[in-house]
């Protein structure tokens, strides 16, 4: 099953490394990472997709916490949220079939950024499975994919929330804090719903 | 210890240039300076060393400050000391040692003290910050190579940096679990100037530990299991010394009258001569504790990570217990063991928690319990060899059995890894916490004689006894050395069975007899310490042992005994790898060896 976590680190070198590595030892495969900056200066957030058992989220959340380096730890699980991620997909078109590609673009909400004689190229954001969507229809037109570059999943949990360390201690099954309950339960909404079924933006 | 801003050193001579008085706080001074006053600072006195290239400005500035440095025969040595030192008084032991090889060596010691929590720093000097990544002469990237067995590492490129990193050192060493950091200190940091300021380099808190709601719902579910369990057991572990919760432990123990099993690393925090405690439980534990566990309805786990040689297979640990996890590391919680109730935080705090939300319980209900596990003793004490009387033979068994008279169970004991180390934990019985130091969790042959010697300096008033095998204690024998130029009065008990015993015992019971490789030639023994100007005897029969030993306790000075003993003979009861905690290989009743009540 793929967990998701968001972890704010210090942004000091060999951060990365420590959170690799946990991974690594715990013989579980990184499905994607994304880093890059949060709204703290000196601070990176990490949103790391992970197949694991379906028990391994708390121990997995722990344990990242476990390092120095991370200050705080939210196993986004089946909380509501936001999820995308954005790619890039080169296709190999010619003046004579880039039409085909122009139409799929509209119909995934996506755009073309580059346009060469012999190829274009796309760039397509939202939920991983629109972004797959994608890149089924061309290889079935088959349009001949030339290069895709996906930055991973990065996610946000939705509404008025500030993420608390001590979540990273929750254990499932066990206490779970009041404050937290009341999140869960306020904040599914139909947007989302829409959002995984398909091809909205 | 932590946080004492007191002047450093008050006989600083020419520091940095500065006027030496009133010393180090708010004065520039060299890294190297930095490096000693931050430790005095931290309330270290000693620390475990070697010297080399990348950390001799470190060792020049050394005279200048407080701090006794014991110079080590291997810096395996002297990261094991430091482990030592810090398992017997609590604190955080130091190592010290150079870049390359000097860092490498210590890899063995720190992994030791990552897997038992071992609050421990280690300083290792580094090449030059201009020169890293180039392969420079003895460089190794050592935060690497340590990054999967430290709590946490760092590298120091300045040296301004020095005395914030190692404060934040001692603070990760020894905060939540604690564990070992290792701070890798450039040369030209170590050489330039900087100014320094204990207090103003106190490590600010940037994130907040796991703490325990001690209002919790948690706490009440807690209690109410405890009330209403019939077959109650505390399993304490290491975390009881950790925490310092002998008192709480004891109180939840007595007042609602459940028996106490201990882990390996948990003996000694609570008092082996209580009528409440069953003895080690696991692999090698009294089959009373280990059934009692798997008959029990309630587990109380006071800092404990149920290892695997403490619940056998897993599917069918304890299978009628709920059980209740009482743990500072939250990734410790269903890792192993699915729990009915987590506590997370201190111990201690826990228990201070929880205790008034239980009153005492009333005596009838508790007898029967206490009253099951005691009947099932009978046959196994009966069996139990150290009552036998002398046949001629010498056993280990016998060996630990007359230590601990001898000693009262008062001494620090210092186990190497093996089967003398079982037989220490089954036969010596320890009734104060810190007494019993050993290599649990990595099982690290050559363990006992560096961390005794770590031990007896932390406690030079204690009484400190080696029990190694021939095997691990030739892995360290160079300390020997050491603790003859330190003038330790330490005692040392070799258990010396001519073979790498435990794994003999495996290739008995598990590999029809076939002894590969676990034959062993030594040296004598006697002679090796005579070598290093230090007494010593050999004892080859059970008459023998109590007056050897009486003789080394009377010496001053190190004093070694070679207990020759039994060559075959075997740990009981023993539980086989993957097998449950109830199909226990028993005490023979026919062997030629071991002699038992019906022989
Ligand atoms: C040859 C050999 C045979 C062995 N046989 C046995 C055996 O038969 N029986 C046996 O028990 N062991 C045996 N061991 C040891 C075993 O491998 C483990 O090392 C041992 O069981 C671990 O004990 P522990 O869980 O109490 O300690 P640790 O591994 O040190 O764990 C302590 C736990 O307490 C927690 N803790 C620390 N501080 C606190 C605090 N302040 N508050 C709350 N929690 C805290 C920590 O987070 C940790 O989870 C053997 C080892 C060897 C080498
Ligand atoms: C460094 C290291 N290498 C190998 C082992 C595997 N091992 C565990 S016990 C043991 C035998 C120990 O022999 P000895 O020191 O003579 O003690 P005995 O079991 O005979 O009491 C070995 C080789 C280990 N624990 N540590
Ligand atoms: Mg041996």
């Amino acid at each position: 099953m793929l967990h998701t976590f968001v972890a704010l680190v210090e942004d000091k070198p060999g951060v990365l490394t420590r959170v690799a590595s946990l991974f690594r030892r715990l013989n579980i495969n990184i499905v994607s990472l994304t880093v890059g900056h949060s709204e703290k200066v000196g601070v990176s957030r990490m949103t790391i997709v992970c197949d694991a058992s379906p028990t391994a989220g708390h121990r997995i959340a722990a344990s990242l916490y476990k390092l120095e380096n991370v200050l705080q730890v939210d196993d986004v699980g089946q909380l509501s949220h936001v999820a995308r991620e954005l790619a890039l997909i080169k296709v190999a078109a010619t003046p004579k079939t880039r039409s085909m590609v122009f139409e799929l673009v509209e119909v995934f909400r996506a755009r073309i950024v580059d346009l060469a004689p012999e190829s274009m190229m796309i760039e397509i954001t939202g939920v991983e499975s629109k972004i797959e969507g994608l890149i089924q229809v061309l290889n079935e037109n088959g349009d001949r994919i030339l290069e895709i570059s996906r930055t991973g999943r990065m996610v946000m949990r939705r509404g008025q929330h500030t993420s608390r360390v001590l979540e990273a201690m929750r254990v499932p099954g066990l206490e779970t804090p009041d404050e937290l309950k009341a999140e869960e339960v306020g904040s599914a909404s139909d947007v989302l719903m829409a959002e995984e079924a398909g091809l909205r933006d | 210890m932590a946080g004492k801003s007191r002047a450093t050193n008050q006989k600083t001579e020419q520091a940095g240039g500065q006027p030496a008085d009133g010393a180090t706080n708010g004065t520039r001074l060299t890294g190297s300076e930095i490096i000693w006053a931050t430790l005095d600072g931290e309330g270290v006195s000693v620390v475990f060393g070697y010297p080399g290239g990348a950390i001799l400005p470190a060792y020049d500035a050394l005279r200048k400050f407080p701090i006794r440095h014991v110079l080590v025969r291997h810096e395996q040595g002297a990261a094991h000391m430091a482990d030592g030192y810090a398992r017997a008084s609590g604190k955080v032991g130091v190592a010290v040692a150079t870049s390359g090889p000097g860092a490498t060596n210590l890899v063995t010691g720190i992994a030791t003290a990552m897997l038992d929590s071992v609050p421990m720093v280690c300083i290792t000097g580094q090449v030059s910050s201009k020169v890293l990544g180039t392969d420079a002469f003895q460089e190794v990237d050592i935060t690497g190579i340590t990054l999967p067995v430290t709590k946490h590492n760092y590298v120091v490129t300045r040296a301004e940096d020095v005395a914030p990193v190692i404060r934040e050192a001692f603070l990760v060493a020894k905060s939540g679990r604690p564990g070992p950091v290792l701070v890798d200190i450039t040369k030209d940091a170590q050489q330039a100037s900087a100014e320094f300021d204990f207090a103003a380099a106190a490590p600010k808190p940037h994130r907040p530990h796991p703490m325990l709601k001690t209002e919790s719902a948690s706490i009440l579910q807690a209690a109410e299991l405890i009330r209403s369990a019939k077959k109650p057991v505390i399993l304490a572990g290491h975390g009881v010394l950790q925490s310092g919760a002998y008192a709480q432990v004891r109180t939840l123990a007595e007042r609602m009258r459940i028996p106490v099993a201990s882990t390996l690393l948990g003996l000694g925090g609570f008092p082996a001569s209580h009528p409440l405690s069953l003895g080690m439980m696991g692999m090698h534990g009294e089959a009373w504790v280990n059934e009692a566990i798997q008959k029990a309805d309630l587990l109380i786990a006071c800092g404990m990570r149920f290892d695997d040689r403490v619940t056998g297979t897993l599917a069918t640990y304890a299978p009628n217990a709920k059980k209740i996890h009482i743990e500072v590391d939250p990734a410790e919680i269903n890792k192993n063991v699915k729990v009915d109730v987590a506590l997370i935080g201190d111990l201690k705090e826990a228990l201070e928690a929880l205790l008034p939300h239980l009153a005492p319980r009333d005596a009838k209900g508790e007898s029967a319990w206490v009253k099951e596990i005691e009947a099932s003793k009978g046959e196994c004490a009966v069996r139990d060899i150290s009552n036998l009387p002398d046949s001629g033979h010498l056993y280990a068994a016998h060996v630990m059995h007359d230590l601990w008279r001898a000693t009262e169970g008062k001494a620090i004991v210092v186990t190497d890894v093996g089967q003398h180390q079982m037989w220490e934990a089954q036969y010596y019985k320890h009734d104060e916490p810190r007494t019993l130091i050993t290599s649990g969790g990595l099982g690290t042959m050559g363990f006992a004689l560096p961390a005794a010697i770590g031990a007896k300096i932390a406690c030079p008033d204690k009484e400190v006894w080696v029990i190694a095998g021939d095997g691990g204690f030739q892995m360290t024998a160079a300390e020997l050395s050491t603790a003859a130029q330190e003038e330790l009065d330490l005692n040392i008990a070799v258990v010396n069975n001519g073979y790498l015993g435990m794994v003999r015992q495996w290739q008995e019971f598990f590999y029809e007899k076939n002894y590969q490789s676990t034959p062993l030639l030594s040296p004598d023994f006697v002679k090796l310490a005579e070598a290093h100007g230090i007494r010593g005897k050999a004892v080859k029969t059970r008459a023998e042992v109590l007056s050897a030993v009486a003789e080394a306790r009377g010496h001053q000075g190190p004093f070694l005994i070679n207990f020759l003993v039994e060559k075959e003979d075997s740990v009981y009861p023993m539980i086989p790898a993957g097998s449950a905690l109830h199909e226990m290989i028993r005490r023979p009743e026919k062997n030629p060896l071991v002699e038992t009540a019906r022989d």
